[in-house]
């Protein structure tokens, strides 16, 4: 399998790179960690005439963890992401998201922003940095612009990037004290992208929860919040009533396709099970929480 | 040289690549466009790397790249500029396999082989992390990978003798 021809470019420096993008346009792709971008060319669904390979900017390694919160930077890897005992214990949701995302093999290249700059509609990533209330960080040749996740997704494989635009990295904030999520999902086999997965974090406030969000993945185009789970669980205890009345709301809005994976009404069920199911997680976490 | 057709750039960009494999430093040129895993095969003739699906899902492919094992069908030759590549090549000394190669014989790991290279690669990689010791870590280790014929029962019983022959009792 080949792609199209390409002319590769391997700039040296982010400013290099943001001025080849300014030039080349619609003309040029931007390759990460090539585990989606890859398939995509050997199969030709596209053709770019040029790659650009940001592979070799230092600028962009790694990662920082500060008071603020994560900044995860265009090529930090998401098995590095995954392994660091820092992140995981400041935001245990991320890591339980990434470890969902595909084989360690694939972990070990593709990366975080990647993934959310590629905004598969069954990815977890997407609806994480929902639930996290990220931020992107896109920088163009002479610019730079923050967009909320909120905002950022707007179509299957559609995001806010615009042509000669990169997105440099991913703001997470720190979580607010007394706050706590996981990520769930059911697949067909460990790895593949998920039926359904549920993104979930809640602040508690004594007893009681104070704020919610909870995003679902592979139920819509993109990242869908699941308003009605998040009303029917604020100002609550987090006892079985409550989270069998949340499962029940959860997919108030939804209307998930039939496709070739799974009927569009199993997705509906399987997401309000998962809302149940890490709320259950979330009050197992959170002590107070669990009336 | 008359031009090869299987190894002619038809008009694409050609760069220049070194990199080391099992050890050994390598420099060649290529078309831009060709993964590490055609590299390996057509230019090397290292052809214990296998290619199944070539889109990153059964593994057949897996090397180590700077320690990290990867899937080499989905990585341009041109990322693997100036790397470590370890392949099946570089397991066994000589004639004689090494300690996971061993096991995989000894348990009946393999029957038609075409996955053996990749599953070697994957667990090599997850070896040198760390001991596997139960069969849940053994699953876990071996789900990047798939095998057609084996079912996995001697691939995880493989993995857990290591255990068993450094002093760790494998917990079933
Ligand atoms: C077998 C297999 C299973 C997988 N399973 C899952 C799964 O379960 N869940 C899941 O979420 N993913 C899965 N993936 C995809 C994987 O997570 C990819 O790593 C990820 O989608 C893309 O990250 P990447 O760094 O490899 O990006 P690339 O493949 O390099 O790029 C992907 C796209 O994003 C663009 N892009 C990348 N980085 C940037 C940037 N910084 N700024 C602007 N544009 C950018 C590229 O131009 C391209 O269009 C799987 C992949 C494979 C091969
Ligand atoms: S050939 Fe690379 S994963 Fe199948
Ligand atoms: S031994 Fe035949 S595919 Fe694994």
């Amino acid at each position: 399998m080949k792609p199209a021809p390409f002319r590769y470019h391997l700039p040296a420096t982010l400013q290099e790179a943001l001025e080849l993008l300014a030039e080349l346009g619609d003309d040029a792709k931007v390759l990460a960690g090539g585990q989606s971008l890859l398939p995509m060319l050997g199969y030709r669904l596209t053709a770019p005439a040029h790659l650009v390979d940001i592979g070799g900017l230092s600028e962009l390694r790694g990662w920082e963890l500060d008071e603020a919160g994560l900044r995860i930077r265009a090529m930090a890897r998401q098995r590095e992401v995954e392994l660091d005992p820092d992140i995981g214990l400041r935001f245990p949701i991320l890591h339980a998201a990434i470890a969902h995302v595909a084989h360690a093999q694939i972990r070990n290249r593709g990366t975080v922003c990647g993934s959310v700059a590629h905004a598969d509609p069954a990815a977890e990533l997407p609806a994480t940095m929902v639930a996290l209330g990220a931020t992107m960080v896109l920088e163009r040749s002479g610019g730079r612009r923050e967009v909320p996740a909120a905002d950022f997704f707007q179509f299957h494989f559609t995001t806010a990037i615009e042509t000669g635009e990169l997105l440099t990295e991913v703001r997470i904030p720190s979580p607010r004290s007394g706050s706590t999520g996981t990520f769930l999902e059911i697949s067909h086999r460990k790895g593949d992208f998920a039926l359904v997965g549920v993104a979930a974090t809640v602040v508690a406030d004594g007893d009681r929860v104070a704020a919610a969000r909870i995003v679902c993945a592979g139920v819509a185009p993109t990242p869908f919040v699941a308003v009605a789970a998040e009303q029917a669980v604020v100002g609550r205890v987090l006892d079985d009533a409550t989270l069998l009345v949340a499962q029940y709301c959860a997919s108030e809005g939804m209307s998930p396709t039939d496709d070739f994976h799974a009927e569009g009404a199993y997705r509906r069920q399987v997401a309000g099970v998962l809302v149940r199911r890490s709320l259950d997680v979330i009050r197992s976490q959170q002590g107070a929480l669990s009336a | 040289m008359p031009e090869d057709p299987a190894t002619s750039s038809g008009g694409c960009e050609v760069i220049e690549l070194s990199f080391v494999v099992n050890g050994e430093p390598v420099t060649l040129s290529s078309d831009v466009r060709v993964s590490l895993a055609e590299i390996l095969r057509r230019d090397l003739r290292l052809t214990g790397t296998h290619l199944g699906c070539e889109h990153g899902s059964c593994g057949a492919c897996t090397v180590i790249v700077d320690g990290l094992a990867v899937r080499s069908c989905l990585m341009l030759a041109a990322q693997a500029q100036g790397a470590d590549v370890e392949t099946v090549e570089g397991l066994a000394r000589g004639d004689e396999l090494d300690d996971l190669q061993a096991a995989f014989r000894e348990h009946h790991a393999l029957q038609c082989g075409f996955c053996t290279s990749g599953f070697l690669m994957s667990l090599t990689a997850r070896l040198r992390e760390g001991p596997v010791v139960s069969e849940f870590q053994a699953r876990e280790a071996l789900s990047g990978n798939i095998c057609r014929c084996t079912g996995y029962v001697g691939l995880v019983d493989a993995v857990l003798s290591l255990a068993a022959d450094s002093g760790k009792e494998p917990l079933k």
